[in-house]
């Protein structure tokens, strides 16, 4: 019990630290720290499935976050007709290419024997699909990018309510985990970290340079929304004689209100998702998995097919990452594939987990809790510390301007350091898992 | 003939110098990974980093040196500031050891904790190089910049298209040159080097045969420090430097030493050559090539490009993927798997 | 007293003792030989003696000093070597580059020691620059036990050498330790072949569970019926 106390107690910080942003700096503030630190307590929960329960070192959770983002914007935009019409039917017949070509790889490598004529034949299958997808999607993508470049270019989305867009986005995540997963699993973990970098790497790069898909980094801004907008509110009756009752600026409120609303959803997601977590961890499956994290030796040899296993997990992990990325577009409102960056979405995530317990979900969820709310807090910590440590310094000196200037590079430095602290001093982490690895 | 000589004329201007200045960088980087993998045991993360860590010191010697008005003539002043530069970071790299990684060693800790604590390496020496030069491009190459320049090339051939060779291209293929010979000529030659390799291959017996473990790995370090400064200020040179860029060179890098067999040090230089000339030779537009070599009525309109330099991280990408698949242990029989 | 003695050592590897009070001891350019079923402790004692393995009752000494509480480095240096059972060579490393390796610590001139190793081995010489690693495991052995001889010791200690190698091999292999047995080492081993192993032993140690069962000449203990029965197969 006296755990539970701790957990409590440290939850209760978390919180009171919240609420100490919005009493001081200011409530809108407050709340967009809380969405960030829900969306970042999901993705966390993901990077903890993968590594906690099965010990999987993922370096790209920025890809499956991205592909969360994606989804989020092809389901919820309307589809440009025009495009569709100038080159719809070249991308889908490039999609079915796509599909023969690596059906026709896998089966020959799954039917032929292992010999270098399989690996010469595969490769010819791959590269002639290649050309034949070039020659069909190329003129398409060019027709579309011309269609109103200025607002549109690409081909939209599905006009689907954006609730839709988070499933959806896990099932991205969950695809491209389970190519990465079934190529690299079961070799040394070293080779699923390259591989899972060199994958997120590719999917931002897709984003950014695939206008016909995604308009690139023109951006596609302005996506649906699953809460009412401001401006709606504002003109609402219901609403005005709520904030009147209140007594707060209807302005204000209406910002307030929105974030409220998301704070709602998320909240509803991270519950689910811990739930099923927690129900997982305890379930014969996940001491089956813990107990393969714990000696792969043993397991092996109790017949268990660890690398199958890995597979699950990983594919799973990536779901939620998946969907968290989904989340994290859907409030932004815009899909900004410039602002997918290693730092910001693979190893703030990695910090949480580490920080917060590996293996403990309710630690994963405080680590994300905790490293958000630092990570905003750090660049406001930072500039009035460097303002502070310079303040001796001549008001235009300019090594005092580059320090200050500099300033924002910190966080860079400190997160890696509490990564480095955490893992060498409480490597267990803020909560750590109940049940103590065996060594 | 003159077509035929004409397109490899192109061809050798646009794939071939290019790709042999950029593996010869990609060499030294996948040498410094290997080193360390096959001494520590794992994939070191921080490596690009480092070699960003490493070239900023150089660049800050360059700088110096340069106001004081020291030059090489026609080469550049920062192969004077090298020096400095692995100084700097072989002494930067010899803290984090101590500080970081030994307490792993001491445990015997799992691979994969080597890994993640390489990522928080990575972190902070990525925060010290931005920190105090900040995330822009920096130029800091001077001297004569061709060796051979394209119109030179084309009078004295007599062809349309030139050939350019850069001083830094030349220079790095120099200077891969000497320091692979030297690395060589220490790993086997020496008794540090035959140490080093005797640790790699069988830590147990290397103990029992009275190998301070401590020295190996200091010297692993330095090592690894000196080809990344190398190889940093290499590509700096030749390109130019940016710390996030250095960060990306790191799947390339990956890839090369994977491909050649991790921990093998002649597979690393093969499997840098294969990602450079892959990369190269996939994301090069045929199009002028192939105006030399076939009639006109069968070109097309588009840049016979196989892939847009945006997808150049994808080669090394999939070359990797075709290699863990096909043959996990590399080229050349690494320790891996 | 012996050259080398391990005087009832009990310990284990952190849980359970494994070794209970077990005695080993080794002459002066004699062969000692442990036996005993699978899971007796043989290698355990092999490594308790080599300080692989702590052990918080009993003692070794070697040549009158207590060694008990230095490492397995510091053993060597103090003239002991052991060739472990597997992973006992460095694979892409040349023969030659083997012995030198074995020859670490020593900073006089190695090249007579490693002429006495091929004299030994005429193989390895014939093999000198290829990698130990293709070798076939008897040769492999053969460098094994080079690779310790390169440290001059006075003691050699080998671990189960004839495992997974022919009989022919076998018998070359103990023909040789006999060799190095006559140039004044001492040698001790553990052996699964206990019946070969005793017939060129000096001294035999019969274990069973961690604990001394028979201790007598290697003669004595081929012809002790009990033993023949129990350890030898008839």
């Amino acid at each position: 019990m006296k755990s539970a106390m701790k957990n409590v107690f440290l939850f209760s910080i978390m919180a009171a630290l919240i609420v100490f942003v919005g009493q001081y700096q200011s409530w809108n503030l407050a709340l967009s720290i809380l969405n960030l630190c829900l969306i970042s307590a999901v993705m966390a929960l993901g990077v903890n499935i993968q590594w906690g329960y099965a010990g999987l070192f993922n370096v790209g959770v920025m890809g499956f976050a991205a592909m969360g983002g994606l989804a989020a914007m092809l389901i919820s935009v309307s589809p440009v007709r025009e495009a569709w019409s100038a080159g719809g039917v070249g991308v889908i017949i490039g999609l079915f290419i796509l599909i023969s070509t690596v059906l026709a790889a896998v089966f020959s490598y799954k039917k032929m024997a292992k010999s270098p004529l399989r690996a010469l034949l595969i490769v010819f299958i791959c590269v002639v699909g290649y050309f034949i997808l070039r020659s069909v999607v190329d003129p398409a993508t060019s027709a579309i990018e011309k269609v109103n470049p200025a607002s549109t270019g690409y081909l939209g989305g599905l006009g689907l309510p954006i609730l839709l867009a988070w499933p959806v986005g896990g099932l991205f995540a969950g695809a491209v985990a389970w190519v990465v997963g079934k190529i690299t699993l079961g070799l040394r973990t070293d080779y699923l970290a390259i591989a899972t970098l060199g994958i997120s790497e590719i999917i931002v790069a897709v984003l950014k340079h695939e206008d016909w898909l995604t308009r690139g980094v023109k951006n596609v801004t302005g996506l649906s929304r699953p809460v009412p907008y401001e401006i709606g509110l504002q003109k609402s009756e219901w609403f005005l004689s709520l904030s009147q009752r209140l007594g707060a600026n209807h302005v204000t409120f209406s910002s307030i209100f929105v974030k409220l609303c998301y704070a709602g959803l998320f909240t509803i997601v991270l519950l689910i998702v811990l739930w099923l977590s927690e129900k997982a961890l305890r379930s014969p499956w996940g001491r089956m998995m813990r107990a393969i994290r714990d000696n792969e030796v043993s397991a092996n040899a109790m017949g268990k097919d660890i690398t199958a296993r890995h597979l699950q997990v990983f594919v799973l992990g990536s779901i939620v990452v998946g969907i968290a990325g989904a989340m994290l577009t859907t409030l932004d409102g815009q899909l900004t594939p410039s602002t997918y960056q290693p730092l910001r979405f693979t190893f703030l995530i990695w910090v949480m987990v580490i920080v917060g317990g590996s293996g403990n979900n309710w630690g994963a969820v405080l680590g994300g809790f905790v490293i958000w709310f630092f990570w905003i807090e750090a660049e406001p910590l930072g500039l009035w510390l460097m303002d502070l440590i310079t303040s001796g310094m001549d008001a235009d000196s300019p090594l005092r301007a580059h320090l200050i200037e500099s300033a924002a590079h910190m966080r860079l430095m400190t997160m890696g350091l509490i990564l480095l602290l955490a893992l060498r001093f409480s490597p267990r982490g803020l909560i750590p898992e109940k049940v103590g690895r065996h060594h | 003939m003159e077509d035929f000589l004409n397109a490899f004329a192109l061809l050798s201007n646009f794939v071939l110098v290019p790709a042999i200045a950029y593996g010869s960088q990609l060499a030294l980087g996948a040498l410094g990974v290997t080193l360390v993998f096959g001494i520590l045991r794992f994939s070191n993360f921080a490596h690009g980093d480092t070699m960003a860590f490493g070239t900023m010191f150089t660049i800050l010697a360059t700088w110096w040196l340069q106001s004081l008005g020291v030059n090489l003539g026609p080469l550049p002043t920062a192969l004077l500031a090298l020096p400095v530069g692995i100084l700097v970071c072989a002494i930067y790299v010899l803290i984090c050891d101590r500080m970081v990684y030994k307490f792993y060693r001491k445990q015997k800790a799992d691979p994969v904790i080597y890994l993640i604590a390489s990522v928080g390496v990575m972190f902070v020496t990525n925060g010290i190089v931005r920190f105090i030069i900040g995330p822009d491009d920096q130029n800091f190459s001077d001297g004569q910049r061709f060796i051979i320049k394209a119109r030179d090339f084309k009078t004295m051939t007599g062809l349309s298209e030139g050939i350019s060779i850069k001083v830094s291209q030349g220079l790095t293929v120099v200077t891969v040159i000497i320091v692979v010979t030297a690395l060589f000529w220490f790993l086997n030659k020496t008794r540090t080097g035959k140490s080093m390799r005797a640790y790699s291959d069988n830590e147990d017996l290397a103990l029992l045969s009275g190998i301070n473990p401590d020295k190996v790995v200091a010297v692993t370090w330095i090592l690894a420090a000196a080809l990344a400064t190398i190889a940093g200020t290499l590509y700096g040179l030749d390109k130019s430097f940016k710390p996030f860029t250095y960060f990306q060179l790191l799947l390339p890098i990956f890839a090369s030493a994977i491909v050649g067999g991790l921990g093998n040090p002649l597979g690393a230089i093969a499997g840098a050559f294969v990602i450079a000339f892959s990369e190269i030779m996939v994301t090069y537009a045929y199009k002028r090539f192939a105006g030399y070599l076939l009639p006109e009525e069968w070109l097309s309109g588009g840049l016979l490009q196989l892939l847009s330099t945006d997808y150049k991280f994808a080669v090394s990408f999939i070359i990797l993927l075709l290699v863990l698949l096909f043959r996990p242990t590399g080229i050349f029989k690494g320790t891996g798997v | 007293m012996s050259y080398l003695i391990g005087e009832n050592m009990t310990g284990g590897y952190g849980g359970a003792d494994i070794l209970h009070d077990c005695t080993i001891a080794a002459e002066k350019g004699e062969i000692a030989v442990i036996v005993g079923p699978n899971g007796a402790g043989k290698s355990t004692a092999m490594k308790a003696v080599f300080g692989m393995l702590k052990i918080h009752t009993g003692r070794v000494v070697l040549d009158g000093e207590d060694i008990t509480n230095l490492s397995p480095q510091d053993r060597v240096a103090k003239g002991m070597a052991f060739v472990p059972q597997t992973s006992n060579v460095f694979p892409s490393m040349s023969v030659e580059e083997n012995l030198e390796m074995g020859a670490f610590l020593r900073r006089d001139d190695i090249y007579k020691t490693m002429d006495q190793v091929f004299e030994l081995f005429p193989i390895l010489k014939e093999k000198r620059k290829q990698n130990a690693g293709e070798l076939s495991g008897g040769q492999r052995q053969q460098v094994a036990v080079g690779r310790a001889l390169m440290t001059q010791p006075k003691l050699l200690m080998l671990d189960e050498p004839t495992a997974g190698v022919s009989p022919i091999v076998m018998d070359e292999l103990f023909d040789r330790i006999i060799e190095v047995a006559r140039t004044g080492i001492s040698i001790l081993m553990v052996e699964q072949n206990a019946r070969q192993a005793l017939n060129i032993a000096d001294k035999g140690y019969v274990l069973v569970q961690g604990r001394n069962r028979y201790t007598d000449t290697g003669e004595a203990l081929m012809n002790d019926p009990e033993v023949r029965k129990s350890f030898l197969g008839g």
